[in-house]
């Protein structure tokens, strides 16, 4: 999933400040995921912003909707009538949503609620970590199914690093050495052999290097 | 052969490297009173490249300064602030300014530095590196395979940590850098002396040894606060509590001897371990007592 984690309250505060009326739009999918954007999370920060408005005096009139997802035109048409009766959009969404509201919603001012992260998944209650970076060529058979270039903090393809120390990784002690975890799971996979295998430079020209992507389906093209 | 070091290996005499860490600023005096206290003490001075992430004179620019001097440098180059492009371009300008040692390496965290907010590179990594600057020197190419007018022949060298995790991967490792076309290598500091000679007897035994000159590095310990924050902050590092006790135990005023005698001692034993062809003193910021090191070791010579 995409993870993100909601601005602090004051910064959406002063985002939305100029603004009379705004429609705080959640995103059903992912930011639901890691409690970030789904709908409980639209209700929570729509009563904080109330009391905080009411606090400061200010006028700002809150209103509140959770689509499935805010990265999809089908969805993105639910929120239409309310985009049209708002002065702006708060999207809760992460920044492909964010943008696809500003597509769709050409007149309105869509802000972002939330601050985008990774690609994750949530390794234990409340833990969501980092696992691919999208670079467009996936490497992963190679590294037992640990992607070095995303969680090695050096992106090492042919690790590890004089920093690992016990497991861990140098930047900090709560971040496991991903070389480690690839020798660990080679080893028991019998394949650490294959680690001596030189691994020549990324190519990194399909990742956002190469400039901004585009996924073509020719057999989905209508 | 370009570079005196790798002659003076190759000639198998015991070498002996130091460390130069460029200024914070465009000074070259600090430069010109490096070079006066090592001069004539060691064969080849490590420039260091932004180390710990905290910006300083390019290591370019300061090893040019050391050539000028008449010394020779050993060009550090990290791949965490540039990409290939950069790298490539780089090390065709530093051999045009004289310089013939590069030691290729990833680089220290940026977290750590004084810009964490610095976006890093790592573009490729270090063991792409050495393999690049080989491929310059072997065919003459550069990486897109575009003939040089006149590649950069470097003798080049890499990093090895016997102390860092997973210790069994170490020599595996070494192996790999290596057969990418390490020519030397030097080590992190040697503290733990039983971890390293079980370190560099499982090179010998597989070869390794005979493939690739290896220097070990040493580090005078100042003072046993200076142990304590090495061992516990510095990446990487392993102190013994033994060494560190015996920094505690002598009265501060001569603890930067002691810190000398630990590392004369260490150095006595790398001299008479098969498979180390020399030594590498990182005397972080207290270059003045490298002369004395060297003298004291019996490794005084001709030298420079």
């Amino acid at each position: 999933m995409i993870t993100g984690s909601q601005k602090p309250l004051k910064e959406i505060a002063t985002l939305v400040e100029p603004y009379e009326r705004i429609l705080i739009l959640g995103c059903g999918t992912c930011v639901k995921t890691c409690f970030a954007g789904g709908e409980d999370e639209v209700a929570v920060l729509a009563s904080a912003l109330r009391l905080y408005f009411k606090k400061n005096y200010k006028m700002v009139a809150i209103d509140e909707l959770t689509i499935e997802r805010q990265c999809e035109n089908e969805f993105i048409q639910e929120a239409s009538f309310k985009a049209g009766q708002n002065d702006a959009i708060l999207s809760l969404a992460c920044g492909a949503g964010v943008q696809a509201l500003a597509k769709r919603f050409a007149k309105s001012p869509v802000l972002p609620g939330v601050n985008t992260t990774f690609i994750g998944i949530q390794e234990s209650p409340g833990i969501f970590t980092e696992e691919c970076s999208g670079c467009g060529n996936c490497g992963l058979a190679v590294f037992g199914g640990i992607c070095p270039l995303t969680r090695c903090s050096k992106k090492l393809l042919n690790g590890p690093c004089g920093g690992s120390c016990r497991g861990k990784c140098e930047i900090d002690a709560d971040t496991d050495c991903a070389w480690q975890l690839i020798i660990d799971r080679m080893t028991l996979l019998g394949q650490l052999d294959n680690l001596a295998t030189y691994i020549p430079p990324k190519n990194w020209s399909t990742s956002l290097s190469g400039g901004p992507r585009k996924l073509i389906r020719e057999d989905h093209i209508i | 052969m370009n570079s005196n070091l790798q002659k003076k290996l190759v000639n198998k005499e015991f070498v002996v490297t130091a460390e130069c860490g460029p200024p914070r600023g465009a000074n070259t005096a600090v430069i010109t009173k490096k070079i006066q206290l090592l001069n004539g003490h060691v064969d080849a001075v490590n420039v260091t490249d932004n180390q710990t992430a905290i910006v300083r004179m390019s290591s370019i620019a300061a090893s040019a300064h050391l050539v000028a001097a008449g010394m020779e440098p050993v060009m550090q180059m990290v791949v965490r602030d540039r990409n290939r492009i950069a790298i490539q371009s780089d090390i065709m300008g530093a051999y045009s300014l004289g310089i013939r040692n590069i030691l290729c390496l990833s680089g220290d965290h940026q977290k750590f530095g004084s810009q964490p907010d610095a976006l890093n590179v790592f573009d490729i990594d270090s063991t792409n590196l050495i393999h690049t600057v080989r491929q310059m020197r072997e065919t003459g190419r550069d990486m897109s395979g575009y003939d040089l007018d006149q590649a950069p022949k470097m003798f080049i060298g890499a990093a090895a940590n016997p102390f860092a995790d997973p210790f069994e991967y170490r020599v595996l490792r070494l192996a790999k850098k290596i057969a990418a076309g390490a020519d030397f290598i030097q080590t992190q500091c040697i503290y733990n002396m039983e971890k390293f000679k079980e370190w560099i007897k499982q090179a010998r035994d597989i070869g390794l040894t005979e493939k690739v000159f290896i220097l070990g590095g040493v580090t005078p310990l100042r003072s046993a606060g200076m142990a304590r924050y090495m061992n516990q902050r510095v990446a990487g590092m392993d102190i013994p509590d033994k060494v560190i006790r015996r920094m505690e135990q002598v009265p501060k005023e001569q603890a930067p001897e002691e810190g000398v005698q630990i590392c004369l001692e260490t150095i006595e034993e790398l001299k008479n371990l098969q498979g180390v062809h020399g030594v590498h003193i990182m005397a972080i910021e207290w270059e003045e007592i490298v002369g004395q090191i060297v003298q004291r070791s019996g490794l005084k010579k001709a030298r420079g």
